[in-house]
């Protein structure tokens, strides 16, 4: 392998001897909204994608939670920052299959992009691991005004590389079949995102 | 699965294939039109779009002519966040790096996220070989692998499959791969997709080893990239205990912030949306999240052979968008196949003969000539590849190898393009012809056209009369204001 290795590189080497390097690429500034401007068009793009959208107060939350869950039961990352009555607290123990068999999960967001109506997850508190947004079929997921961003490059600047992101815009879809958009194949089918004041 | 492009005709003949399918022509026609169409209202969305291009394109050109550092620095990075680094030189390589991480972890099945570059190199073939099955997650990679069939279209590979051939394979296929199609399954898209759903959740439940591509790099960081929409990447990236990721070394960009551009100019030159339902990072292993062993192979494969082609270089700036391929007139009457690889269109047609030289295979020096020169998919080209001037330097690469020797493929590529393509003798010919009627037209022998051809609704005039009438347009047109 390590033979593999140098010859690839020397190939690289070889092939660029001479060459002059690129000029560093300009950078492109993203659309700038007032905060509230932001909000507005986050709520608007997300429901875009077919996701149910609702906005409320910090005092309804708990509620507008409650009543966004379907039957069956729920799972929570440690660290939410609402109470959500009767959930799965995640430990870290439970495998996929385990998961498989919940219905609904309730995380909160890092950042949301108002310009393409994106939720980032960094996995930190009030997330959970990875797995437990995208097995369940519903996701519940808590977005605070605050946390809105306008585009796309204040959102990159915003998150660190080190930690696993997902970037979620809307339910998981497709188009394969004659370009008919289904939504749902293998991620959550129903996304309800809600976004709080403050 | 056996399909392969292994031995796939030189482009005319496997375009003359295609073109005598009329509902193949129709399938793609459509499909080409309405992503043009969703393409081209999100990117009028955004004011800086020609900047964010340039912006793009420099991304990805200096970290290409600086490749040697970056990937040395990737290297380091992936190491020190706790991924193992492979290197391979080509494609028989990389698959026994893959096949032995899965054999370390007894597994006999892996389950794979759409990549160009696992197709690239026919690693579930390789797998195969070896005893382990690939399974493809992707809906319409799905549909592709349980129909024995070949992609057609970078983006939507089933393309050229509709409902009901769907169906049909879900319900003869399904069973003999795993869980099998309900007996009652319809037509409907969103109740295959259903099915698709309940077969692969099965094997991703148990799925121990995932493999993936990635569409970025990131060398700063060490972090890879994947962009889906089904959510089928996530799974593959997230349930198994071990995950390997195969990635060109062309995919490597510099620093994390460089993302912003192409995450911007992806989705909207791709699906045609402004953001695609999921993209996910990783950098190396995450204590307690995902796939606890990593591995990530860096692949060549013939593109430092790219790279060392001053004008061709530029190719490997490509993101895989497939814009290019929904704007190609050529691309539109012929379908995805007939490029004989996984790379179709415009860039296939440059891609291949430079990851695998000109003068040693005729199917790839017929490449350069399957295009009409249009310039449509530079246009659209979110990093600015100039796929035209690519292939004209390539059309002479071509020529030049055969200089001395005996055959001639140009020629015969150029037969074959002109059938595709070029008849404006025939044309001028029909235009005349259109005054008498085209039931007379069909008699004296236009069948071979419209045979490869949708024909349109006849106008009232021709261009010719209407160029005399009104002297190109410089003399005013009456009757119609
Ligand atoms: S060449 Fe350009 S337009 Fe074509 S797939 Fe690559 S990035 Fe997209």
């Amino acid at each position: 392998m390590t033979e593999a290795r140098s010859e690839i590189l020397a190939g690289v080497r070889a092939a660029l001897a001479g060459v002059d390097p690129a000029p560093a690429a300009p950078t492109v500034p993203g659309v700038s909204l007032t905060p509230a401007d932001a909000v507005a068009k986050f709520a608007e793009r997300v429901a875009d994608y077919r996701a149910v959208v609702e906005r409320c107060g910090a005092a309804e939350l708990a509620d507008r939670v409650a009543a966004a869950l379907p039957e069956g039961s729920v799972i929570v990352p440690e660290g939410l920052s609402v109470q959500v009555p009767d959930a799965v607290v995640d430990d870290g123990t439970l495998t996929a299959t385990d998961l498989d068999r919940i219905a609904a999960v309730v995380t909160e967001a890092r950042v949301g992009i108002a310009e393409t109506g994106t939720i980032v997850l960094d996995h930190g508190p009030g997330q959970g691991r990875r797995i437990i947004s995208l097995v369940p079929d519903t996701h519940v997921c808590i977005v605070h005004e605050h946390q809105v961003v306008a585009d796309v490059p204040d959102a990159v600047a915003d998150l660190d590389p080190a930690r696993p992101l997902t970037w979620i815009s809307g339910p998981s879809a497709t188009s394969d079949i004659e370009l008919d958009r289904v939504e749902g194949v293998h991620g959550p089918r129903n996304l309800h995102v809600i976004v709080v004041a403050g | 699965m056996s399909a392969t492009f292994v031995g796939m005709p030189a482009f005319p003949e496997a375009a003359r294939e295609a073109l005598a399918d009329s509902q193949l022509r129709y399938n793609l026609a459509h499909a080409t039109g309405t992503i043009r169409d969703k393409r081209a209202k999100v990117v009028a969305e955004v004011d800086d779009w020609e900047d964010l291009r340039v912006a793009g394109a420099a991304v990805k050109e200096t970290a290409l002519r600086d490749l040697e550092r970056h990937l040395v620095r990737l290297e380091e990075t992936l190491t020190a966040n706790g991924a193992t680094v492979h290197w391979a030189r080509d494609a028989a390589e990389a698959n026994a790096i893959v096949a032995a991480i899965a054999k370390d972890h007894a597994a006999e099945e892996v389950v794979k996220v759409k990549s160009m570059v696992t197709q690239e190199i026919g690693l579930n073939e390789a797998l195969a070989e070896e005893g382990i099955a690939a399974w493809e997650t992707d809906l319409a990679e799905l549909i592709v692998q349980l129909g024995d069939d070949l992609p057609s279209h970078i983006l939507v590979p089933a393309i050229h499959r509709n409902r009901a051939e769907i169906r049909e394979i879900f319900m003869s296929k399904m069973a003999a791969a795993g869980r099998p199609a309900p007996d009652d399954l319809s037509d409907e898209p969103a109740v295959l997709a259903a099915a698709a759903r309940e077969h692969l959740r099965e094997k991703f439940l148990r799925a121990k080893v995932g493999v993936s591509g990635a569409n970025f790099a990131v060398a700063e960081s060490g972090t890879l990239v994947v962009v889906e929409s089904e959510g089928n990447g996530r799974m593959c990236l997230t349930l198994p205990e071990v995950l390997v990721s195969v990635v060109g070394i062309e995919k490597v960009v510099s620093r994390w912030e460089e993302l912003d551009p192409l995450l911007r100019l992806l989705p909207r030159s791709s699906t045609g949306e402004r953001m695609n339902p999921y993209t996910s990072t990783w950098s190396g292993v995450t204590p307690g999240d995902g796939p606890q062993e990593v591995h990530v192979v860096l692949l060549d494969n013939g593109r430092t052979r790219a790279l060392a082609d001053e004008v061709g270089r530029q190719a490997l700036r490509c993101i895989r968008c497939s814009a290019c391929l929904n704007v190609c007139p050529v691309y539109e009457r012929t379908g995805g196949h007939a490029y004989g690889s996984v790379y179709p269109g415009p860039i296939g047609a440059i891609l291949n003969p430079l990851l695998k030289g000109v003068g040693h295979d005729d199917q790839v020096d017929s490449l350069p000539y399957a295009s009409s020169l249009c310039g449509a998919c530079f246009e659209v080209c979110p990093v600015r590849i100039d796929i035209p001037a690519v292939l004209v330097d390539q059309r002479a690469q071509v020529v030049d190898a055969h200089r001395n020797g005996v055959p001639k493929p140009e020629a015969a590529a150029m037969k074959g393009a002109a059938y595709v393509f070029g008849r404006s003798s025939r044309l001028a010919g029909l235009e005349r012809l259109t005054g008498i009627g085209l039931g007379l037209a069909r008699r004296v022998g236009i069948a071979a056209w419209t045979g490869a051809r949708d024909l349109p609704d006849t106008p009232k005039e021709s261009f010719r009369a209407w160029w005399r009438r009104t002297d190109g347009g410089r003399r005013k047109e009456h009757g119609d204001d």
